[in-house]
């Protein structure tokens, strides 16, 4: 079964942080949070897997 | 020219029962001639199981309310002999669109799978749905079927002892009483008879009122389902257009929890909303308006003694799905076999907790599908909202969401897993046909599996020898005998075989699956059918 990558997966994490940061810039609290909810959709899409999906939901409610 | 939901159709007549000294009793009373208590009552008749409907009113439902039919009450309506003119009046569609705020995000086709008799769904006002069943009640009179239509009938009270209940029922005449070993509350989500006994009908209350006009209008319209979220002529809300027979429109309005009814139904008004809709030109004539609100509730039982609940009375559904006449349909299909066998003696009363564990699978699953439709249409935070929104504005770009879209997960029948009832399984055959499962029709030489199926137990072999009858305890099995060399299309395969080389399937009465093997093997048959009898 696949498990939830909670290790280090992202080459250049300095350069991923900015570019999540730039597409923020100049939005509006609302335009942000609206990003946001679209990024959230399109990667657990992307993952598919509804276990992994799971656990990501509950690591991130800093539930595990 | 008066609606055909304005003419009395089964007007009050004096029953030779209003005379008697003693109350007369009768096997089974069924309260309430809307669709689940017509459906239950013709399933017992054309069984041969004396009935009598009472109810208050003596028309087909006022208004049309309901106008989404599932294929599975279709195929339940074909066994019941009344199928063909429904579909025949309805109208079929599979297109549909959604639009958010002023854009179309997308459109999507159903795309109905193949080698089904009945369609998806069609789409027909509830009131020619209920005069069909009254046509069907009628034509089983003159066959001289036990059943009887009482209108003018209001039950006042009830009352019950361990071997039957008595019914109080006020007509223009005054009141009379009658008795019956079992009563079944089809009397709708106010059900008088669940208020009388007591009996909490418990739920989620949503603060949402709904506006209802059907209009007939000689529109260009397509056939098809379209759903609006946010637009700017309801703006924050959501508004439907579906297409029904006779160019009658279903135009239904979201509107918030804090309105003024009347003022909202002035006709001006609804002619203000309509026109900002669909614009200034139209002209429609209004049939039927309405504001409605809803709730997801049911019965913690579905029988109580000797009164048993179905339909709107046992469980309560938003509209979002067209899950409430479908599921109630789906109730008598699952409740008339076992109350005649239990009638006749050959199940014990026991039987009927079957009835709730199976029925309160499917409310419990209707429910749910049903609330989370109306938590997308109406997010009830902030960030419901945000991810709805979310969801919407990808969708106009990207397939990825358009998944998530809900705006009414239209009905689908559930199957029975854990049902007491179901026998064995066998692994190797196909998921979607296992026991609990309504059987999924498919062509066979000479017409649909369906046709041939139902109101009694059959055994079906495929590429398997069985004997041509089965009878056990007094139960006539009946056997039908498969070959895939007739399946050209290779439907019934996909569907009951699987991997398999040869498959058995005992099928219940309602057309589920009881229990399956890939051999015949007469003693686990036999097992399987006591069982499914709740023996
Ligand atoms: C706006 C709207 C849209 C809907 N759309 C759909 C849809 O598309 N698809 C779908 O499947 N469902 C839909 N539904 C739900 C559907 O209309 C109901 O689920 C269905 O009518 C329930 O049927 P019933 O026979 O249980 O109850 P009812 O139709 O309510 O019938 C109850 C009957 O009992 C009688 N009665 C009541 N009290 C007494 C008494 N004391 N004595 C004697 N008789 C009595 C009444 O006169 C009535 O005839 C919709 C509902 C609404 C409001």
């Amino acid at each position: 079964m696949t498990a939830l990558t909670t290790k280090a997966n992202i080459k250049a994490p300095d350069e991923f942080y900015a570019e999540l940061l730039a597409v923020h810039e100049g939005l509006s609290k609302s335009e942000s949070d609206a990003l946001n909810a679209r990024l959230i959709l399109l990667l657990a899409n992307h993952i598919g897997n509804r276990a992994v999906l799971s656990q990501a939901l509950r690591a991130a409610a800093l539930k595990d | 020219m008066s609606k055909i939901f304005e003419v009395p159709l089964y007007p009050y007549q004096r029953s030779a029962d209003q005379d008697a000294a003693t109350p007369v009793r009768h096997k089974v009373v069924v309260v309430g001639a809307g669709p689940v208590g017509l459906a239950l009552a013709i399933d017992l008749a054309m069984q041969d199981v004396p009935v009598v409907v009472v109810d208050e009113n003596d028309k087909v439902s006022w208004g049309s309310r309901a106008i989404c039919f599932a294929k599975r009450p279709l195929e339940i309506l074909d066994r019941l002999g009344c199928g063909d003119p429904m579909v025949d009046k309805g109208v079929i569609w599979n297109l549909g669109k959604v639009y958010f705020d002023e854009r179309q995000v997308f459109g999507f086709n159903l795309l109905p799978e193949q080698g089904h008799k009945r369609p998806a769904f069609i789409n027909l006002q509830q009131y020619y749905f209920e005069q069909y069943l009254v046509d069907r009640v009628r034509a089983l009179q003159a066959e001289g079927k036990p059943i009887e239509l009482r209108g003018g009938n209001k039950v006042l009270d009830v009352s019950q002892d361990g071997t039957g209940a008595e019914l109080t029922i006020g007509t223009p005449d005054g009141p009379y009483r009658i008795a019956a070993d079992w009563v079944v509350a089809c009397d709708g989500a106010a059900s008088p008879v669940r208020t009388l006994l007591g009996l909490d009908f418990t739920g989620r209350v949503f603060e949402d009122n709904f506006l209802i006009a059907d209009v007939v209008m000689e529109a260009k319209f397509p056939t098809e389902r379209w759903f609006w979220f946010d637009p700017p002529f309801n703006r924050g809300q959501s508004a439907l257009l579906h297409k029904q027979p006779d160019n009658v429109w279903r135009i239904d309005f979201q509107l918030g929890w804090d309105i003024d009814r009347a003022e909202e139904l002035k006709p001006e008004n609804i002619d203000r909303r309509l026109k900002a809709m669909l614009g200034e030109e139209i002209s429609y004539e209004l049939e039927w308006s309405s504001i409605y609100t809803f709730q997801c509730r049911r019965m913690d039982r579905f029988h109580q003694g000797r009164v048993i609940f179905a339909g709107d009375a046992a469980h309560q559904v938003s509209p979002f799905g067209a899950r409430g006449a479908n599921s109630g349909l789906q109730d008598t299909d699952n409740l008339a076999w076992k109350l005649k066998l239990i009638i006749e003696g050959k199940s014990p009363v026991t039987l009927l907790d079957s009835y709730d564990a199976e029925r309160i699978h499917g409310a419990d699953e209707n429910i749910l599908n049903s609330s989370r439709s109306t938590d997308f249409i109406t997010p009830k935070s902030e960030i419901s909202r945000i991810f709805r929104d979310a969801v919407l504005d990808l969708s106009e770009r990207y397939e990825a969401t358009r998944p998530m879209v809900n705006s009414g997960r239209l009905s689908v029948p559930c199957t029975y897993d854990g049902s007491p009832l179901n026998g064995p399984d066998c692994m190797t055959l196909p998921a979607r046909t296992r026991p609990g499962s309504p059987m999924v029709d498919a062509p066979v030489p000479g017409g649909w599996l369906l046709d041939l199926l139902g109101s009694r137990f059959h055994l079906i072999t495929i590429n398997e020898q069985a004997p041509d009858a089965f009878p056990v305890e007094g139960l006539d099995v009946k056997c039908l005998s498969l070959f895939t060399a007739d399946d050209a299309d290779g439907h019934l395969a996909q569907r009951y075989l699987g991997d398999a080389k040869s498959a058995v399937y005992l099928v219940r009465p309602d057309q589920h699956v009881a229990a399956r093997w890939d051999h015949y093997d007469e003693t686990a048959v036999k097992a399987a059918l006591l069982t499914a009898i709740g023996r």
